[in-house]
């Protein structure tokens, strides 16, 4: 209570985010507390979750009269200045951002499921119910479990997690089959590259993300949840055991859910490094305790799923949209977004960019919007030459394809797809004979074995793309036939999406840009 | 059965080896599909999972020991050798690549004097490939144990490796 008279202690907020953690943050909150004890000021840090905004990471923010305050890209060394330019009281510094709501990359966003990510404590159930948070819950406990599914319907949400599966015909389905037990598995396993949507929101908001599989569970009547998070989030393993912890303490989660006399009880489980588990049914087998091997389909896992019985598997982002969709209605959701893509997407923009980040709005907007507007081009400064949507089984995309709009069946009409909603960025230094090549690298690297177009036909792929690189314009163009055909193979044969989408990168790289392909040989030619 | 096959030849193992895999699987055993949280287990408490364990894990789940050892060698994080006292993740992945991560693998390996799946000549360093760490507003990225890198030049690596090995 020293320092400036008898006013209250300023609360700084400074992210414990990974990405914001990668960038020095926890040395700046050290240094944050060291000089606020040293110069005797009264203030708290709350460790929120990241706004998203990367490229100002570690951003640091102070909460004044009127709001919230932005600075950043603040290292230790930024610290004394800080104080000296009075921070915690908006001062002006050559780091100051103004308020944080005002900043036109947040301001033009439409933050639905990423509503709290950045603003609240995620460590503190108080402040999540101070936000709003849990009244979708409250809603939820006031219906039958058909009403929860008809209103997750009527909302038009599709799965976030790449298939975009309507995700009320999946509750559906497990709601109908009888059994004695049900499941809820989240699906976190976030393995595409460009996406960081669900580590933001396990480590932001992890409490949404629970209320969300609560909601599930009593919609279905699944008594167990299980969130199978990937082994390379260890901060977000914390934030959800610690939120799990506290939901359980105060009567949120455990045997009688808000006095609705429905039992749910939520458990992470670590995945152990496997790509492929990223698929819902190899993701069963991995929580089962087995080789994370894809199963044939059907059964469903809604009607034999997790020990072969009825489960709703959903990606996080799915999961943690629902909350406000039983809050504010199917309607509220359902009037953002265009044609079948109804509701928001958390975009992740990734790469080579100036301004990388997350951006939640509506479908509809175009990868230009997203690229040039909220990116702001590369951060090479060098034109934009290929961009990769949805992950490492993502297509390609020309920068002549840009002003496509951000909606699912516009992405297949060109022969790419959303998927978890990643976007990675490449200037014109790319070699896209090399970036065909990995696609089919990867593919090998991390088939489960189970199909063979997908376990041999990967590494076939990687030889013929060298052949392709190494030899003349005869061998190129053999090797192409070969490859083509190599790639049709696997879109028809694979059991699922790894092998039978891996060839969307190497056609788009072959189709867009064949002068990648040019054999060495063919290059010195006269 | 398989109880009584697995039981034929349990091979002797180091008392602390044996000690780790009991109490984990003691603790774990009652799960549903325990053996993934198992494996984590044993791996956290002695930085791998010895492949001389496997029998003992395999008879405390009431497993064979293939089941054991097919999980073992599907999943890249499990290692059944020892890792040095620190262990690198380097991400290859498509958003790191678009930022450099190409060049920074090169420099890494060299100045480990490793390629990938190695571990230095004085045991400090174990360099692991990993796709992806979800940091790619970061890009490059590379997580050593649990603690994430951001916008990581070979610079940067090489100011790291100075202090780490001050």
């Amino acid at each position: 209570m020293a320092g400036r008279g008898d006013e209250m202690s300023i609360t700084v907020y400074v992210p414990r985010d990974a990405g914001a953690l990668s960038l020095g943050a926890e040395a700046v909150a050290d240094t944050i507390a060291a000089e606020a004890r040293q110069r005797d000021l009264d203030v708290t840090i709350v460790r929120n979750g990241s706004r998203g905004l990367y490229w100002l990471e570690p951003m640091v923010e102070v909460a004044t009269a009127d709001g919230r305050v932005a600075y950043g890209p603040v290292t230790p060394g930024d610290v004394a200045s800080l104080f000296e330019a009075d921070f915690l009281h908006a001062g002006s510094h050559a780091l100051a951002l103004g308020p944080t709501e005002s900043i036109d990359y947040l301001k033009s966003q439409q933050r639905l499921t990423f509503a709290r990510v950045g603003i609240v404590d995620p460590r503190s159930l108080d402040d999540y119910l101070a936000h709003g948070g849990y009244r979708g819950l409250d809603a939820a406990i006031g219906m039958d479990g058909a009403g929860i599914v008809q209103t997750v319907t009527d909302s038009g949400l599709r799965g976030r997690g790449g298939a975009a599966f309507p995700a009320g015909i999946k509750w559906k389905t497990c709601l109908d089959t009888q059994a004695e037990q049900k499941y809820i598995v989240c699906n976190a396993d976030e393995g595409d590259s460009g996406t960081f949507s669900d580590r933001m929101i396990m480590e932001g908001d992890p409490f949404v993300l629970i209320e969300g599989m609560t909601i599930a569970g009593l919609a279905v009547g699944a008594s167990h949840g299980y969130i199978y998070l990937r082994c390379e989030y260890p901060h977000a393993q914390r934030a959800l055991e610690a939120a799990i912890a506290s939901a359980e303490a105060a009567g949120y989660l455990g045997d009688d859910v808000r006095g609705s006399g429905k039992a749910f009880r939520l458990e992470v489980r670590m995945a152990a490094g496997a790509y492929i588990c990223g698929e819902e049914t190899s993701l069963l087998e991995s929580l089962e305790g087995k080789r994370g091997q894809v199963r044939f389909k059907p059964p469903l896992p809604a009607i034999e799923g997790l020990f072969g019985k009825p489960t709703v598997i959903n990606n996080v982002i799915t999961l943690a949209t629902v909350p406000i969709i039983l809050d504010q209605g199917a309607a509220y959701y359902r009037d953002y977004g265009i044609g079948r893509s109804r509701g928001t997407l958390p975009l992740q923009l990734a790469g080579n960019l100036k301004r990388p980040g997350l951006v939640e709005r509506a479908f509809g907007l175009t990868l230009r919007e997203l690229i040039e507007g909220y990116g702001g081009g590369t951060a090479s400064a060098r034109p934009v030459r290929a961009v990769q949507v949805g992950g490492p089984l993502g297509a390609y995309i020309p920068a002549s394809q840009l002003d496509t709009p951000i909606d699912y069946e516009a992405f297949v009409a060109i022969g790419g797809m959303l998927g978890h909603g990643g976007v990675v960025v490449f200037d014109d230094s790319v070699d896209m004979a090399a970036q065909a090549r990995y696609a089919m690298e990867f593919c090998a690297i991390e088939s489960c074995g189970k199909c063979t177009p997908c376990r041999i036909g990967s590494t076939r792929g990687v030889e013929v793309i060298d052949r392709i690189v190494a030899g003349d314009r005869a061998e190129r163009e053999r090797n192409e036939t070969l490859l083509r055909d190599l790639c049709q193979t696997m879109l028809d044969g694979s059991l699922c999406a790894l092998g039978g989408m891996a060839p969307f990168p190497v056609l788009s790289a072959l189709d867009h840009f064949s002068e990648d392909f040019s054999g060495a040989a063919e290059k010195t030619a006269p | 059965m398989k109880r009584v096959a697995n039981a034929a030849s349990l091979p002797d193992l180091p008392e602390e080896v044996r000690a780790a895999v009991l109490d984990v699987t003691g603790r774990l055993k009652h799960l549903p599909g325990p053996l993934l949280p198992v494996l984590h287990g044993v791996q956290e408490a002695l930085g791998h999972v010895p492949e001389d364990a496997v029998p003992l894990i395999a008879r405390e789940l009431n497993l064979s020991r293939a089941d054991v050892h097919g999980v073992i060698s599907f999943y890249h994080y499990f290692r059944s050798q020892p890792p040095g006292r620190r262990v690198i993740y380097l991400c290859r992945a498509e958003s790191c690549q678009a930022m450099g991560a190409a060049t920074l693998e090169k420099h890494v390996k060299q100045r480990l004097g490793v390629d990938f799946h190695q571990t230095t000549a004085d045991g400090a360093l174990t360099l692991e490939p990993v796709y992806c760490l979800g940091n790619c507003a970061c890009s490059p990225a590379m997580m050593v144990d649990d603690e994430l890198k951001g916008r990581l030049t070979p610079e940067g690596f090489d100011a790291w490796l100075a202090a780490e090995t001050k």
